[in-house]
């Protein structure tokens, strides 16, 4: 007689009129495999856990948002946001498909120079840049996109001595009727501050103005936000030709299109209500056009869409530890990865799928992570068949942010693989060793020896 | 450790408590430990039986039937001792 597969014994409560109008499973099918390659194969080869990436998915997503874009606005131009992943990999693709580089720190510019990206074709964003990082921008002809008064006085001085003119851009915040309202980065437009910094710029005759930037909020779920932004730029470029004759040759609409990732406490899921690119194309792009450009004034839309291009891309592929019962009759089931690996878990509900058969049987269950601390929770609560510690699971939408807000806590951090178009893998990444952490140690002569009694 | 006379059990995994009115579900597996539980079977034939009918090591065994054995007795199913 041919065994069957054992499932862990559950019994759950029913509760009539409990149920929401979508049912009580979170999972139908198991996930077993990613672009034709198996997560069981790709744990058995490279460990457990495991970041896995797309090649075909981001290059499907960029060329998408492309297409979108440039079937409404003639002049477009996409800038990978080095912070959503800098892997040099990830942003390699993204470059083969023709974007420019978005940096926020001289850590990221570097890397950006050192992926082969021409100084032109790096925007230096952030808060952050250092007299140094100014110069070697300067140098190399990369757009400064200025985010408050003290660094235009010094980015001018620094001009003056180096007796060159940069290409610029300021940072302009808004009102675009949503809460909370970003009004950190740059220059506000309501209060007249963008203006004054765009008087100063254009008056001093020792930057040359050739773009403006906004980045009104992260995951924005409203993309008429977009169209009163882009009216409002469009408002301010417009200004500056009137007044200056001077023609912007830019407007960069940042970031913040939402991926499809559920944020905690949201009702439905991410895939039901977020927006699609096309809607925040329609709106920005219609925003421009209806803005009263003369065709030759028309400005080059720049784009640093980082999240919705990568985020479904990347799967964090991870194994049970074990089972236990909690003091309140809850099940829960620990897993290999924590959110020192899955940081962003700590506002996403990720969805997480388990990567074998399981039967109809589900029950509710917290994830938790192998840190030994208290807010290591992957997720407060999820519908899961009963999972056995050994099984596998896949974490979906892992792409945005995770490998480069993760923290090395009390253990190594695994490796990161690429599956491309014919479905090879390739190691992008190779898991963290005691030896990378402690390269930079330095151990003072007098602590080199204890004795222990 | 008995399941309660008063306890019904469908064949297809539906529990019902007359006593408090409350129902549950179980799946297979779970079926038929309540089953076993049911003909006053002790641990050892439980598992002898389970295991032979899944693939299952004895330390998985062990571990989810005490845990599934909890359960059965804060829900109030199972006889007082």
């Amino acid at each position: 007689m041919v065994k069957k597969i054992y499932e862990r014994p559950i019994i759950r409560p029913l509760n009539s009129g409990m149920m929401n109008k979508f049912g009580t499973r979170t999972e139908y099918l198991p996930v077993t495999h990613i672009d034709g390659v198996s997560v069981k194969s790709l744990i058995a080869q490279y460990g457990s856990p495991l970041f896995v990436f797309s090649e075909r998915q981001m290059r499907e997503n960029l060329r998408n948002a492309k297409r979108t874009f440039e079937n409404r606005y003639p002049k477009v131009q996409f800038a990978w946001s080095y912070k959503t992943n800098y892997l040099n990999a990830i942003c390699n693709v993204f470059h083969q498909e023709g974007s420019w580089a978005e940096v926020v720190s001289r850590f990221e510019y570097d890397k950006a120079l050192h992926n082969g990206v021409p100084g032109d074709k790096i925007l230096f964003n952030g808060p952050d840049k250092t007299d140094d990082d100014l110069r070697i921008a300067i140098k190399n002809n990369s757009p400064i996109h200025i985010d408050h008064l003290d660094e235009l006085y010094r980015l001018t001085e620094i001009a003056s001595e180096m007796n060159a003119k940069p290409r610029v851009a300021i940072r302009v915040n808004m009102d675009t009727g949503i809460y909370p309202m970003w009004d950190r980065f740059g220059f506000n437009y309501e209060t007249g501050q963008a203006w004054d910094a765009i008087n100063k710029i254009l008056a001093s005759g020792k930057l040359e103005l050739v773009g403006l930037h906004t980045h009104i909020g992260t995951y924005m779920l409203t993309p008429s936000a977009y169209g009163v932004a882009a009216a409002k730029m469009a408002d301010l470029a417009l200004g500056i030709k009137n007044k200056f004759d001077t023609k912007i040759q830019y407007i960069d609409m940042g970031g913040g299109f939402a991926s499809e990732n559920t944020l905690k406490g949201s009702y439905l899921k991410g895939s039901d209500i977020v927006p699609s690119i096309s809607d925040y194309a329609e709106v920005i792009c219609t925003a421009l056009l209806n803005a009263g450009f003369k065709n030759n004034d028309l400005p080059a839309l720049f784009l640093e869409t980082g999240r919705a291009l990568i985020d479904n891309a990347g799967f964090l592929l991870g194994s049970v530890i074990a089972n236990k019962r909690l003091s309140d009759g809850r099940k829960a089931t620990i897993l290999d990865f924590g959110v020192n690996i899955l940081f962003t878990s700590f506002w996403y509900d990720h969805k997480i799928s388990p990567a074998q058969e399981f039967g109809m049987h589900t029950e509710d269950t917290v994830l938790y992570g192998p840190l030994c601390m208290n807010i290591d929770v992957i997720r407060e609560n999820i519908t899961l068949p009963p999972l056995n510690a050994g099984d596998h699971v896949v974490v979906h939408h892992a792409g945005a942010y995770t490998v480069t807000q993760s923290m090395q806590f009390i253990t190594l951090r695994p490796a990161i693989v690429m599956i491309d178009p014919k479905g090879e893998t390739h190691v992008i990444k190779n898991n963290e060793t005691l030896k990378d952490l402690e390269h930079n140690e330095k151990m003072p002569a007098y602590l080199q020896k204890f004795k222990l009694t | 450790m008995r399941i309660k006379k008063n306890i019904a059990v469908s064949d297809t995994g539906f529990i019902f408590n007359p006593s408090s009115g409350d129902s549950y579900s179980v799946n297979p597996i779970g079926m038929d430990i309540v089953r076993h539980l049911k003909q006053n079977k002790e641990i050892v034939e439980i598992k002898h039986a389970i295991m032979s009918d899944y693939v299952c090591d004895d330390a998985t065994f062990e571990k989810d039937y005490y845990d599934f054995t909890m359960m059965l007795r804060n829900y109030k199913l199972l006889e007082d001792e």
